[in-house]
């Protein structure tokens, strides 16, 4: 049974430019325990996604259409009190910067009890005694003296172990975790991915992994979705479009990687930049910026089409997988 | 010997300064700060002295100014106890109606201090609450509030207290304002100046917000009030610190110019304001140290008090901290 269904969903920013959607037409499902990865570039609406699933974008953002279905409920109609008994308890959330997530001026341990007793009628004393255990289960070393000091007196790596204690500490069907390791070095990621797989493998819960490194996501995830300009452009099993990838966008995000053994050769890229939002090209969002690109790419948006086990929003693949069908 | 053990101080302050907390370090910063300064421990001895002298008044007064039966009309004027003609029983003088002046000051004292602290306290709970309001929610709640706060501030403390007091004296009287005029300045004195405290916590609550602890926090599905008076306000306090002392100063100031005026306390219970008020009249007829003691004494309060806040607000300040 899918433990989170997006369907056709859209968020729209009223602006005194006019209103502009930086998420339209994204819909995906999550089954129970299942890790499912989110790549794009920065301003892909990766984050936004992020917020609207839980239903807490800040103003001047909305949820404008679609639903949000988890555990059968729409998060996008639910009301404020209802969410809030959600939020934590049933979804929990990893942010990217350790070093702010965390509130500068209470430590550890009030964190995570306050968290605990805001959903469940515990005593203080059984909060600590869950949020010690928690914190051991994240590997943190002495968690009893550990729980009653200042984020400020732990490094990065164990900072962000802590937000994962706190992401844990309700037991929660979903984590949401929005670039948890790019404010690490490559060696502690390293320990935080492995930990975070552990972690959501032993307790099967389920993973939405929110990045834009591919080696991380390719680490994690069995299945992704590529996103550009706010839309999702291919999306499938995480091997089959590592391996071979449809749409010239996943195909340029993977040459772009930095190839370590074969030195010297030169850094490829994308020319041109993601589009501001007011000015998303017609057609295609990716045409200006696409090798391949014909006449229909800047008149007609690409619906989705099925190539193996993955479905991609291009004109090209359309008519690849066309003529295909017509040879065979 | 090893290194380690020649040099264990060096080691221990190290470890110390990585163990303690958030509030921990400033403390020692500001443990530090003050050990270094002489004249700030001086200052703040000062301070001590008027705070314990306001508090043990009754104790350390020789009369009670407040008592008509202690009193004798021919004791009035009598000079401190170093100029000639000085009475021991009087080490400042004696006012006009043979008030003992060191009693007096050590009630008027007591007095503005506590109005001064009241008004700050009351300033600070009303200036808070709004200033988090409008930071926290922000849009038109913030344009309303803060226009209001606006409007606030374009009337005087002085203006606003001197109708309110005339108001309440052709209302209820003046034996009931007598009785209430501690309370009575407090409330005006506290409800006029509310917005410097509302401008500085709305401007902290504005940086504050845009930290990933504040979303951390909303994910966690906190309430509004919750994050705001857990999460944000305890973030905001150094600057509120600063305001909270210098506001005092300005309260007590407030409260002596209306004394002053003879709209503030009655001469029956005199603050410092008022004592300087009565004895005005008599500094031209030789008796200056009705009007001038206690006026020094007031002054020296202000004084200490401004120089205390100027003092937390370069330390809290990390751009102004010099190791």
């Amino acid at each position: 049974m899918a433990l989170l269904e997006v369907r056709n969903l859209e968020v729209s920013f009223r602006t005194r430019e006019g209103i502009i959607k930086p998420l339209r037409d994204v819909s995906f499902t999550l089954n129970q325990g299942e890790r499912l990865g989110i790549i794009g570039e920065s301003g892909a609406g990766k984050s936004i996604l992020a917020f609207a699933i839980l239903n807490l974008l800040s103003r001047p953002g909305y949820i404008s259409g679609g639903q949000v279905l988890f555990d059968n409920q729409d998060l996008a109609t639910l009301s404020e009190k209802r969410l809030r008994s959600i939020r934590g308890s049933r979804v929990a959330m990893i942010f990217q910067d350790p070093m702010t997530t965390l509130n500068p001026v209470m430590t550890i341990g009030q964190q995570m009890i306050e968290s605990l007793r805001a959903h469940r009628k515990i005593s203080r004393k059984d909060a600590r005694v869950i949020a010690i255990q928690k914190l051991k289960q994240v590997q943190i070393p002495s968690p009893a003296t550990r729980i009653d000091q200042y984020p400020h007196e732990l490094s990065g790596g164990m900072r962000q172990r802590v937000t994962i204690a706190i992401a844990l500490l309700l037991d929660p069907l979903l984590i949401i975790a929005d670039e948890p390791t790019t404010a690490l070095d490559v060696t502690i990621q390293a320990e935080i991915i492995s930990l975070l797989l552990d972690l959501c493998v032993s307790n099967n819960v389920g993973l939405v992994l929110i990045t834009h490194d591919l080696c991380v996501l390719s680490q994690m995830t069995r299945r992704m979705i590529v996103m550009y300009a706010g839309r999702i452009v291919e999306q499938g099993p995480t091997k089959e479009i590592i391996n071979d990838a449809q749409h010239p966008y996943t195909q340029g995000l993977i040459n772009a990687l930095p190839q370590l053994s074969i030195p010297g050769t030169e850094l490829k890229q994308i020319p041109g930049a993601v589009p501001g939002l007011q000015h998303v090209p017609s057609g295609c969002a990716f045409n200006p910026r696409c090798e391949f690109s014909m006449d229909i790419c800047t008149r007609v948006e690409p619906g989705f089409t099925c190539s193996g086990g993955c479905s991609v929003a291009c004109h090209m693949v359309e008519e690849l997988v066309n003529s295909m069908g017509e040879d065979l | 010997m090893n290194n380690a053990e020649l040099n264990p101080i060096k080691d221990r302050s190290m470890v110390e300064s990585a163990v303690v907390g958030n509030k921990g370090v400033l403390r020692a910063q500001l443990i530090d700060g003050f050990k270094r300064d002489k004249f700030i421990i001086f200052c703040f001895s000062l301070l001590l002295v008027y705070l314990l002298a306001s508090l043990f008044a009754p104790v350390i007064a020789p009369f009670n100014p407040y008592d008509l039966s202690q009193v004798d009309i021919l004791d009035a004027e009598l000079p401190p106890l170093w100029e000639e003609g000085g009475d021991p029983r009087f080490l400042l003088g004696t006012d006009a109606q043979g008030r003992d002046m060191f009693s007096t000051i050590l009630y008027g004292t007591r007095i503005s201090l506590l109005i001064g602290v009241g008004a700050v306290l009351l300033q600070t709970l009303l200036g808070v609450a709004i200033g988090l309001t409008a930071g926290y929610f922000g849009g038109k709640v913030d344009s309303l509030l803060m226009r209001i706060a606006d409007i606030q501030l374009s009337f005087s403390t002085l203006m606003v207290a001197i109708i309110a007091a005339a108001v309440f004296r052709a209302a209820f009287g003046e034996e009931l304002y007598g009785e209430l005029a501690v309370v009575i300045l407090i409330l005006v004195i506290g409800t006029v100046e509310w917005p410097q405290f509302a401008r500085t916590v709305r401007a902290s609550v504005l940086a504050e917000k845009q930290k990933e602890y504040v979303e951390a926090a909303r994910v966690m599905g906190f309430g509004s009030s919750r994050i705001m008076w857990r999460h944000i306000l305890p973030n905001t306090l150094s600057p509120l610190l600063v305001i909270f002392t210098l506001q005092i100063a300005n309260a007590i100031i407030a409260e002596a110019s209306l004394s002053f005026l003879g709209l503030g306390m009655p001469v029956s219970e005199p603050s410092l304001g008022a004592l300087i008020s009565s004895g005005f009249e008599y500094i031209f007829s030789e008796s200056w140290w009705i009007a001038v003691i206690p006026g020094v004494v007031l002054v020296l309060l202000i004084l200490v008090i401004n120089l205390l806040g100027d003092w937390l607000r370069d330390m809290l300040n990390p751009k102004f901290y010099r190791m």
